[in-house]
């Protein structure tokens, strides 16, 4: 597909995705709302600019893969598929109904484009792994992601996952760490300490990196330092603010898990076009 | 002798010389005869691989062997993101472990996922001996079988556990394949049917007063039951191989029951949910008929040797014979 190669063309699609992140959740009276705002820069990057892919043939077999195992921020990924052509976005507002193949948390079987099932936490990495793994068996040249949160980072599984990523020289995977510092019961360094995360996946043999996530020129400049990694697999810990763009929500706990009602909704959708106001201003 | 003569079974099942063979050694020779037949087969292992016998297809297969190491949801959920790209993964460890502890990873990631990831859970049952409770997994059947799109398949010895290795291979869905540890008598032979989903009948008598239904190697003992059922009782019986345990063969099961009127189960796993159930719910739902379970009684296993065990937990042809006696009972009052 078309590329978007101006950070301002990518900051103006994200506004925009984020725009229908707000307006799904209010359809669906349920859902998430912190961490796909917070995502959005990072998933906007990777659907325009960052991966090869095809959206009028999803399972064209060099595309590039990307697993999201933080399965509850989906919300992101439905949009920013839609954005991309994946499917009208029009069934955005099907987000959680009976009868989508939007699911509450995604759903391989209902759409194949998703790459994997997932929601319950620590176990993307593990299967991106695995599909690393198998792709270069048969000397495949696509590249894999996984989008992780920094909450499942208290899972075993993802950290065996990390330790086999490791041992298995896995360079053909990028994983995305969304460090918001925000989990259900509060904040992560309060819930189960991570820091020094970068530390730990360094010394489990991981390339690490760590960025601004709501920053396009270094979330694509991460991703092609990963690239140029040839005997390890990288880890780009992205910086982002919980909630990002609509005031009340940002680095807010409680809105980890709950969507906006009409009233905030319409806050919220005020705030973001104003952002994308400001954006128009600025180069008028 | 009334062995079904279209099962073409080993003759000499009943002496006491038979030839005696694990399952766990049938599934490392269909590994490798999957990994000859499909170039897509793989293998992980996490930390087991000799006494799983996967290390018969690393020797041979060793680009297509990955180790794990002791992290047995990881071996789930790699084998998912393997089985999604394309390849059919088989993972090896004690079904204590796995299915025992990577339960959720197997739902998620293989199940709901629905790619093929093949789980061979070996050392299954008490006959694991003196490892004791913590490594006698009675669980699995319930566990695996609960779970949409998976095929569960018990191997009654170890010539058949190659031949199902071999079909689950093919199948194109998740599948769990119970072995055991011990050497158990070879009943079948190279010639006997197998189909998943397909039960064999193995004993078969002119107007039997009972069905025995079983699976796994204690199916063994199931035979020895109708034999002397046979011989000393003048109770004819049919018995019944029921090694695919989902989909189950509804059919047979239903038809065994008309033609017998009362059931005995026969297996080594808890009676909660293991084959018993299984039987069960398909005859409470077409043709209820008295049934006995034979099996784990709500019970942990313990150390000791397999035969001490099976004799504790009511498990031998005895137990089963006292069975038959007692249901038919129930037929008739």
């Amino acid at each position: 597909m078309e590329k978007l190669h101006s950070e301002e063309d990518l900051e103006k699609r994200a506004n925009d995705i984020r725009k229908d992140i707000i307006k799904m959740l209010l359809a669906a009276g349920s859902g998430h709302s912190a961490g796909p705002l917070g995502m959005t820069d990072v998933f906007t990057a990777l659907y325009f600019n960052i991966m090869n892919h095809k959206p009028d043939e999803p399972d064209w077999e060099d595309r590039d893969r990307l697993f999201l195992s933080a399965g509850h921020i989906v919300p992101v990924r439905y949009a920013t598929m839609a954005h991309a052509g994946y499917f009208p976005k029009s069934k955005l507002k099907t987000l959680r109904q009976f009868g989508s193949d939007l699911q509450g948390h995604p759903e391989r079987v209902k759409m194949p484009s998703l790459e994997s099932t997932s929601g319950p936490l620590g176990e993307g990495l593990a299967q991106a792994a695995g599909y690393a793994l198998a792709a270069r068996m048969d000397q495949k040249r696509f590249r894999v992601y996984c989008v992780t949160s920094d909450g499942e980072h208290d899972a075993g599984n993802h950290w065996e996952a990390v330790l086999f990523a490791g041992k298995n020289k896995l360079s053909n995977l990028t994983a995305f760490v969304d460090r918001n510092n925000i989990q259900i019961n509060g904040h992560t360094e309060e819930v189960m300490p991570l820091e020094p995360l970068e530390d730990k996946y360094r010394s489990f043999n991981w390339h690490t990196l760590h960025i601004d996530g709501h920053n396009m020129r270094e979330i694509i400049d991460s991703v092609n330092h990963a690239r140029a990694v040839y005997e390890k697999p990288t880890v780009v810990i992205c910086h982002t603010v919980p909630g990002k763009g609509v005031s009340f929500m940002e680095n807010m706990v409680e809105w980890h898990g709950k969507p906006p009602n009409k009233e905030q909704a319409n806050q919220a959708l005020h705030e973001l076009r104003t952002l994308g106001g400001k954006i128009m201003s600025e180069h008028e | 002798m009334s062995l079904n003569k279209d099962s073409k079974l080993n003759k000499k099942m009943f002496v006491r010389g038979v030839e005696q063979i694990a399952t766990r050694d049938g599934f490392g020779n269909g590994l490798v005869k999957a990994g000859e037949l499909s170039e897509k087969v793989v293998a992980l292992c996490a930390d087991l691989a000799d006494s799983t016998r996967v290390n018969w297809f690393r020797d041979k297969f060793p680009d297509r062997y990955v180790e794990i190491g002791v992290a047995e949801q990881l071996l789930a959920t790699v084998a998912a993101g393997m089985a999604n790209y394309g390849k059919v993964p088989f993972i090896a460890s004690y079904a204590a472990f796995s299915p025992g502890r990577n339960w959720e990873q197997i739902r998620t990631t293989a199940c709901l996922n629905d790619v093929p990831v093949k789980i061979a859970g070996c050392h299954a049952g008490i006959s694991v001996g003196p490892d004791g409770a913590t490594h006698q997994p009675l669980e699995d059947i319930a566990t695996m079988r609960a779970m949409p799109n998976m095929v569960v398949v018990y191997p009654c010895d170890s010539v058949e556990a190659e031949k199902a290795t071999v079909a689950i291979s093919d199948n194109g869905s998740p599948s769990y394949i119970r072995l055991a540890r011990e050497k158990t008598p070879v009943m079948t032979t190279q010639e006997t049917p197998f189909e998943i989903g397909k039960a064999e009948v193995f004993w078969e008598q002119k107007d039997p007063q009972v069905a025995i239904i079983g699976a796994g190697p204690l199916l063994h003992e199931a035979m020895k039951a109708a034999y002397r059922l046979s011989k000393k009782s003048n109770i004819p019986s049919i018995v019944i191989n029921n090694h695919t345990i989902k989909p189950i063969d509804e059919q047979a099961i239903v038809k065994a029951a008309k033609l017998a009127g009362c059931v005995v189960t026969v297996e080594e796993h808890q009676v909660n949910g293991g084959l018993g159930g299984a039987v069960s719910e398909v005859l409470a739902k077409n043709f209820p008929v008295p049934i006995e379970f034979i099996g784990v009684q709500d019970r942990f296993g313990q150390s000791g040797k397999p035969k001490e065990l099976y004799t504790e937990y009511g498990l031998t042809a005895a137990d089963i014979i006292s069975a038959v006696k007692r249901v038919i009972k129930r037929k008739t009052s």
